[in-house]
């Protein structure tokens, strides 16, 4: 097979579009997660101001989320998708379902981040007569920051790879090449290549996200 | 007279799954201005819920406490946090953010916590802070993270962070039980220093008599959730009433033998020192003073024991020798054709 401008054309789009979709379902992943996974931390009965009935109602969204499969996911929002985007189908249309997908995973994981916060720490700033949103701007949030950029490098890379799936609903990106060209038309080539395309992204997001949370540490050295 | 802190009635109960633990029961205080009051007792007795419940980080179950006349329960949250600013704390483990520097710690309760909050610029914070850090003498540590900081330089920078809102009350939570006796004696005197210096009224919980005795005026003893004794400490060491009491004072005993023991072998660092040991047979000539006058020379005896191993009595000695090389060896020699066993050992002890 001859690799042409075109096949190398369709390749940037993909990066492309693979970028789009996993940058942008994570920023709105981390605008719903972010406080989901605050609220969770604290209404926790060991945190700075338990609450069952909140805390449960998050846990079981969560989990409920969380448990179905992306695919079914996609589906099932697809009127919701409709109604955000304009239509349910294209590369725009699956940030729709990525973020929904994404923000439960994401509010888990800023809750674990945040429980690993010393207790003292946080008992201190409360014998100094700091309040709770002091306390989870200034202590939680800023104690935990390593902890929650580690995450945003896990959820980066978890994204990208539910994004590959967004194919089925023609939502482009490298997963969507892969799919066409190597599972519909067995052209084994472009398959490798887009998959090739996959690994690197993702090995960059591991390495970047990885030196900035070491790089912002004040613990070690 | 109402005191600065006055404790009534107070009794706090922990309700947990299986049972409720009584923490601590009809606990009664009353804590002067300018004070340092000692709150002692061994592990698990109820201290440091009662430190907390000074500041309500635990409310109390029954019973008031009340800051210079002021009911903490009767207070709003608001009202509660303004109070707690008032109330500085310092903990066994410091508990500094470990993500900032030394300066941006001592600032936080300026900026974002208490009074000062929204009231201080950033710039007048710092400044506060920097007079801080003189002031627990960490001056070069500012640009530091605490993980870059030995115990001791850790607790000064919470103690400065405690004195940044011109607190009243100073509750120390086992503040020295995490470092080495040197650096307590420090920060011992550091938190006498601040007492005399500014007035204010300290509460040092502590499982070690010898922190009571170092700096606390009175004492107040803690033991299974109740207060079997209080006083001035002079008063408690003279004539201690309770079998707590008693216990405490005679386990600080060892303490205080033991820095005793660690500060002397500091003085013989560098000493050549050597350990003898006689068996019963040996005992009969007095080969110290036989030696002495040999040799004409002086020799420090630094400790004298008798040992029992395995049944039979052992005369065991530390000396310390004169420092012309030459007379050491001869001396060895002497000792250990009497049939002694001779060792050098370092500085002064054994155990």
């Amino acid at each position: 097979m001859e690799w042409t401008n075109e096949m190398t054309m369709m390749m940037v789009d993909g990066v492309r579009e693979t970028l789009f979709m996993t940058l942008l379902s994570t920023f709105f992943g981390y605008l719903l997660g972010l406080p989901m996974g605050v609220a969770l931390a604290v209404t926790d009965k060991n945190g700075i101001r338990p609450n069952a009935v909140v805390y449960k109602i998050l846990d079981v969204t969560a989990n409920v989320v969380r448990s179905i499969p992306f695919l079914i996911l996609l589906i099932l929002i697809m009127p919701v998708t409709k109604l955000l985007v304009g239509r349910s189908y294209g590369t725009a249309a699956t940030v729709v379902p990525l973020t929904v997908a994404a923000a439960p995973f994401i509010g888990r994981m800023i809750e674990s981040s945040l429980n690993e916060v010393d207790r003292g720490v946080i008992e201190a700033a409360q014998s100094m007569g700091a309040g709770n949103m002091t306390i989870i701007m200034r202590v939680l949030l800023v104690e935990a920051r390593t902890s929650i950029l580690v995450g945003v490098t896990i959820a980066l890379g978890t994204i990208l790879g539910y994004s590959a799936m967004a194919g089925i609903v023609g939502g482009g990106g490298l997963g969507d090449i892969a799919m066409r060209y190597g599972y519909y038309r067995y052209e084994e080539e472009i398959m490798l290549v887009a998959v090739i395309l996959l690994v690197v992204l993702v090995q960059i997001f591991q390495t970047l996200g990885m030196r900035m949370s070491v790089k912002l540490d004040r613990r070690q050295r | 007279m109402a005191g600065m802190i006055e404790v009534r009635n107070l009794s706090k109960t922990f309700v947990t799954k299986d049972a409720n633990v009584e923490a601590l029961q009809n606990i009664n205080l009353s804590i002067q201005t300018g004070d340092i009051y000692g709150i002692i007792g061994m592990s698990g007795a109820g201290k440091s819920t009662l430190v907390r419940c000074l500041n309500f980080l635990e409310r109390p179950t029954e019973g008031t406490v009340e800051i210079e006349g002021r009911d903490l329960s009767a207070l709003s949250e608001r009202e509660l946090r303004a109070q707690r600013a008032e109330i500085a704390m310092i903990f066994q483990h410091f508990n500094l953010l470990m993500q900032k520097n030394v300066i941006d710690n001592i600032c936080f309760p300026l900026l974002y916590a208490g009074v000062g909050k929204g009231m201080m610029s950033k710039k007048d914070a710092r400044k506060r802070a920097e007079e801080l850090l003189e002031i627990v003498g960490l001056t070069e540590k500012a640009k530091a993270y605490p993980s870059q900081l030995s115990g001791g330089q850790k607790q000064r920078v919470a103690i400065a962070r405690a004195l940044a809102a011109n607190p009243k009350i100073l509750l120390c939570d086992e503040a020295t039980s995490a470092l080495d006796p040197q650096t307590t004696q420090s920060i011992l005197h550091l938190l006498k220093q601040i007492n005399k210096d500014y007035g204010i009224t300290i509460v040092i919980i502590t499982h070690e008599m010898s922190v009571v005795r170092e700096i606390c005026s009175h004492v107040a003893i803690i033991g299974d959730g109740h207060l079997v004794e209080q006083g001035r400490v002079a008063d408690i060491f003279s004539h201690p009433k309770t079998k707590e009491a008693k216990e405490l004072i005679v386990r600080g005993r060892g303490e205080e033998r033991r820095t005793l023991e660690s500060h002397q072998k500091d003085l013989m660092k560098g000493k050549c020192c050597i350990r003898i040991v006689f068996s019963v047979n040996s005992s009969f000539e007095p080969v110290i003073a036989n030696m002495v006058l040999r040799f004409g020379q002086p020799i420090n005896i630094l400790r004298a024991d008798t040992k029992n191993v395995e049944g039979i009595a052992r005369g065991e000695m530390i000396l310390s020798l004169p420092d012309d090389v030459q007379m050491q060896e001869d001396m060895k020699a002497y000792l250990t054709e009497r049939g002694l066993a001779v060792e050098e050992v370092d500085g002064y002890g054994v155990d």
